[in-house]
């Protein structure tokens, strides 16, 4: 096995590190997202057709595979997505600006905050909008404490379809960890809406601090316990290496991003590559391996909840001195202002009235806006014509990406490691779907 | 190897920080092509579809978008209605593209189609393009002129219409909140 620690940064080829591991491109000639059975198998009666979902424990939710199997071997895979499609793009054109901001947490329910920043920030490229340094440490804050969510829920999941149910238990453990602080911040312990165009709907609450800093001492010793679990555990190895090849030109041409990329050997992390929020002013590595395998995806993922722990160390330092800042913009067009000041002032009144009755008004044009989620990059398109609705908003799914891998990684793998790999890919159907 | 020399060129529009070629319909996958090998756009992020059916019919009273966005100095339409300015047709298709490289250079290419045109599809270009595409042609009714399997993706197969176009039937009661209305 090649999969040796690249965290070598720029290197010489940047950013792609890794030699392909098999010669050429996996890709399916014909369809890219279909592995077709060959002519020679096609008429035998040694096929089996087999539905693979929608309702498989194994499959992350809703997604169907059809695969055709010449004993275990897949020799025919194609994907049918669509059953959690929900219309989220559609209604958001009917909901005003902050009403729709809702939405985009719905829709990749693991990575919510993530989804929520984007459709935020785009609203504010498009309000041309300052945000306070305080709010903006604390999304980054929630966004990093997100990640790490989202890849407990990752690893708890797939380490529990390939048997190692007491893996699942512990992810869950400091997930709930997680849970308890985004309850603690915004009330809610998933789709947390505490993003608002300008900064955060509430003030960070007394007692956040000392509670992150009990997860931030606690976790790494959490990820020492997942790694001796997994790490040198025989079954795991065997499942996860080798399999689910993917090269990185076949990811780069599939679109591939997040943990699937780095996983195959491409250094490219949005954060550190275009950086949005204050991710240039946070200490953090980008971990990169060049196996192209599942067991590497899994790696990517352990070394960022590491790393993504000392990010929101480092947002805890930071936020810590910022006591009494505001949360948010004092922009009274798009900002509802503060309560108290209904009672006394007319202005304030006539404000949170239009604001909450009609919305504020976003200046026409369109944005194309992206940043890192736990699955890659997530970008939202929006237009507007100037009202209070979006024109148009539209997601840029990474999950829906990184399906698109899927035949090329099953391609002639057995149909056990057909759960390992779509586990390893991390998709969220509702991510999918929309 | 400048952006003017994108096959099938018709405008550049920098907003937002973000660059906008405009091509020709018919142009598209050579634009494509010419992206990936000559500009160095080698990831295709995104393809989506937008239906301005109505768009400058209504007029919107609120602040004027600029190229930076909302100038405060012009305070907002002081009650009038402006109308947005007029789309050259009624769909706009952008494909937004990603270089992998230093300072990570992003490309929407854009191009303009009427109900009933079709584009070429560039699945041959990005093989990431064929849900991408298949997404647009699902909810939006965009043909794709080559794809190898252009069918619904979201929606079931004998589903009838697109429901993101602005024409599709809603539902639901409007409320009014004046007699002008």
């Amino acid at each position: 096995m090649s999969t040796t620690l690249q965290h070598v940064g720029r290197a010489r080829r940047w950013p792609i590190v890794a030699d392909s591991p098999y010669d050429g491109s996996r890709i399916p000639a014909r369809v890219p997202t279909v592995v077709d059975v060959p002519a020679a198998l096609r008429d035998t009666d040694d096929i089996l057709q087999v539905n693979f979902g929608p309702n498989h424990p194994s499959t992350h939710g809703v997604l169907r595979l059809i695969v055709d199997l010449d004993g275990e071997e897949v020799v025919g895979l194609s994907a049918v997505i669509g059953y959690l499609h929900t219309g989220f793009e559609k209604n958001m054109e009917q909901k005003t600006w902050w009403k729709a901001i809702t939405y985009p947490e719905r829709i990749d329910y693991v990575g919510y905050q993530n989804n929520e920043l984007v459709f935020v920030l785009a609203i504010e490229k498009l309000l041309a909008m300052e945000v306070p340094e305080k709010a903006t440490w604390m999304r980054m804050l929630l966004c990093e404490l997100n990640r790490i969510h989202s890849h407990l829920v990752y690893l708890g999941t797939s380490a529990l379809e390939l048997g190692a149910i007491s893996m699942f238990w512990y992810c869950f453990r400091e997930r709930e960890t997680i849970l308890d602080l985004f309850e603690l911040v915004t009330g809610q312990r998933m789709h947390t809406r505490y993003f608002q165009a300008g900064g955060l709907a509430e003030d960070i609450p007394v007692g956040f601090f000392p509670e992150a800093r009990k997860f931030v001492e606690t976790m790494p010793k959490a990820l020492g316990d997942y790694l001796a679990l997994l790490d040198r555990n025989q079954i795991w190895l065997e499942r996860t290496q080798g399999v689910g090849l993917l090269s990185p030109g076949d990811a780069i041409a599939l679109g591939q991003t997040g943990p699937v990329l780095r996983a195959s050997g491409v250094d490219w992390d949005l954060r550190r590559d275009q950086p949005y929020l204050a991710y240039d002013q946070v200490d953090f590595r980008v971990p990169v391996y060049a196996g192209c395998d599942v067991y590497d995806r899994y790696r990517v993922r352990m070394d960022e909840m590491a790393e993504s722990t000392r990010i929101v160390r480092q947002c805890l330092d930071r936020l810590e001195r910022m006591e009494g800042e505001p949360w948010i913009t004092d922009d009274r067009k798009v900002v509802l202002p503060p309560r108290e000041e209904l009672h006394t002032s007319m202005e304030s009144l006539i404000h949170h009235f239009k604001i909450v009755t009609e919305g504020y008004r976003v200046p026409a044009g369109e944005v194309y806006v992206a940043i890192e989620s736990p699955r890659g990059e997530a970008g939202c398109y929006v237009v507007s014509d100037g009202g209070p609705r979006p024109w148009r908003v539209h997601f840029r799914a990474p999950s829906f990406a990184a399906l698109q891998a899927t035949a090329t990684c099953a391609r002639g793998a057995l149909i056990a490691d057909l759960i390992a790999i779509v586990g390893s890919l991390d998709a969220v159907m509702g991510d999918t779907d929309r | 190897m400048s952006l003017t020399d994108v096959p099938g060129y018709v405008s550049t529009k920098e907003e937002h920080g973000e660059t906008t070629v405009v091509v020709e319909r018919v142009h598209v996958r050579d634009a494509c092509t010419y992206a990936r090998d000559e500009l160095g756009f080698n990831l295709l992020a995104d393809i989506v579809a937008t239906d301005y059916l109505g768009w400058s019919r209504k007029g919107v009273s609120g602040y004027i978008g600029t190229a930076t966005g909302r100038d405060l100095n012009v305070p907002m339409t002081q009650g009038l209605q402006a109308l947005p300015d007029v789309k050259p047709a009624r769909f706009s298709l952008s494909y937004h593209l990603l270089a992998l490289r230093n300072g990570a250079p992003r490309l929407r290419l854009q191009c303009w189609l009427e109900d009933g045109d079709s584009v070429d599809s560039v699945v041959s270009v990005w093989p990431a393009a064929d849900w991408f595409e298949r997404e647009q042609f699902d909810l939006m009714g965009i043909r794709f002129d080559g794809h190898p399997n252009l069918a619904r993706l979201l929606l079931d197969d004998d589903w009838e219409g697109h429901p993101l176009r602005k024409d599709y039937p809603i539902g639901g009661e409007p409320v009014r909140f004046s007699p002008a209305e």
